[in-house]
């Protein structure tokens, strides 16, 4: 942690407001986009670090049968990687534009990844607190992370995209 | 450690249950309880109306049968190009509940034979894929036996062994698996406890 880290975030600890958070995920799927995201979160930016992470099980899509093959070994393997993580090891700001260096760990696997996305400047919410907020956005290959599962098209091509857009909003407030 | 073997030919010298003896030997050999399931005819056709607690005697039996084995090991052959239609109704009762299964994260390995050249390849593909949907931990490795009825000696055991090489090499993989998730499940019991 450099002290122009430091300087791009506000300083200090800042902690997830859950209710007002969303972590998902996008991908390409036959002729248009698959969206899901995680109920049960964590984030944090603490001292110019960000991290965050989802419960798995806590995987929100429109139908039970797939949010539990979601879980299975074919995907996410629930059983053996409960969670998926996340740490910066740098962040760089441009005006409200943030590129966030650092990486994922997902079914066991960790990689690095750059995020993209925007940062608000702290404002007083209606409870005597102040808060910011954070948009965010990382695509990742799923197949480096051994997260294979496809289904062939009738021409051929693969049903599934490999590549999946990672998307948070986090509303962060600061911790005394 | 106990591994559960499901044939998906239901007939008395059916070539996949002659196949699952053979696999049965191998595993016995390493000190792993083998049965092969008997009573895959009596399950009744799928109905979510019976899917209720208690459920039907027979499709109790099977999934008590599953969730008491470590690792379940099957062998299909192949119907009209893909698997017998009571091999997928078991499936069908055994992937119930979903999410909490007596198949879900349940180790399994895939073979077949089949009386053609191909050796019930598509079946194994269909049943992979079905059990993998289930929630199991489909194992890889396939052992596609053609020519079947020429495959096997008076006393049951395979004449060709390359084959049984490629059977062994699958129930060395399914030990493995099993061994895995004992082991992961008593790191979690650890955790929790």
């Amino acid at each position: 942690m450099s002290t122009t880290e430091a300087q791009v975030v506000p300083a200090g600890t800042w902690a997830v407001d859950k209710v007002h958070s969303h972590i998902g995920f996008a991908v390409n799927y036959m002729a248009g986009t698959f969206t899901g995201s995680f109920s049960d979160l964590e984030a944090e930016l603490r001292d110019g670090t960000l991290r965050g992470s989802a419960r798995v099980s806590s995987i929100q899509v429109k139908d039970p049968n797939l949010a539990a093959h979601l879980q299975a070994p074919d995907f996410f393997d629930t059983e053996r990687h409960p969670e998926i993580t996340f740490e910066s090891d740098d962040i760089r700001r441009g005006g409200e534009h943030l590129t966030i260096d650092g990486e994922i760990t997902l079914k066991g696997h960790t990689e690095p990844v750059e995020i993209t996305g925007v940062i608000t400047d702290p404002i007083q919410d209606p409870y005597g607190g102040e808060r910011l907020g954070l948009k965010l956005e990382a695509k990742i290959d799923r197949t480096k992370f051994g997260v294979n599962w496809n289904n062939p098209l009738p021409s051929g091509e693969p049903a599934l995209a490999d590549e999946v857009t990672l998307i948070a909003e986090l509303q962060l407030s600061k911790q005394a | 450690m106990r591994v559960l073997g499901i044939s998906g030919s239901l007939r008395r010298e059916s070539h996949n249950t002659k196949l699952l003896r053979v696999a049965g030997e191998m595993f016995e050999a390493d000190g792993v309880e083998f049965e092969i399931y008997e009573g895959l005819k009596l399950v009744p056709p799928y109905d979510e109306d019976d899917d209720r607690d208690p459920a039907p005697a027979a499709v109790a039996r099977l999934r008590q049968a599953v969730a008491g084995a470590d690792a379940v090991f099957f062998s299909t052959p192949e119907y009209n190009a893909s698997i017998p239609g009571q091999l997928k109704n078991a499936i069908d009762w055994l992937s119930r509940p979903i999410g909490s299964s007596a198949l879900t994260n349940k180790p399994v390995a895939v073979i077949g034979a089949s009386t053609g050249m191909f050796g019930a390849v598509w079946a194994q593909a269909e049943l992979r894929k079905s059990l993998a949907t289930a929630g199991a931990r489909v194992v890889e490795g396939e052992v596609p036996v053609g020519h079947a009825h020429t495959r096997f000696d008076e006393d049951g055991g395979l004449n060709d062994p390359n084959i049984a090489e490629q059977v062994r090499d699958v129930v060395d993989t399914l030990t493995g698996a099993a061994d895995t998730a004992h082991e992961a499940e008593m790191r979690r019991e650890a955790v929790a406890a």
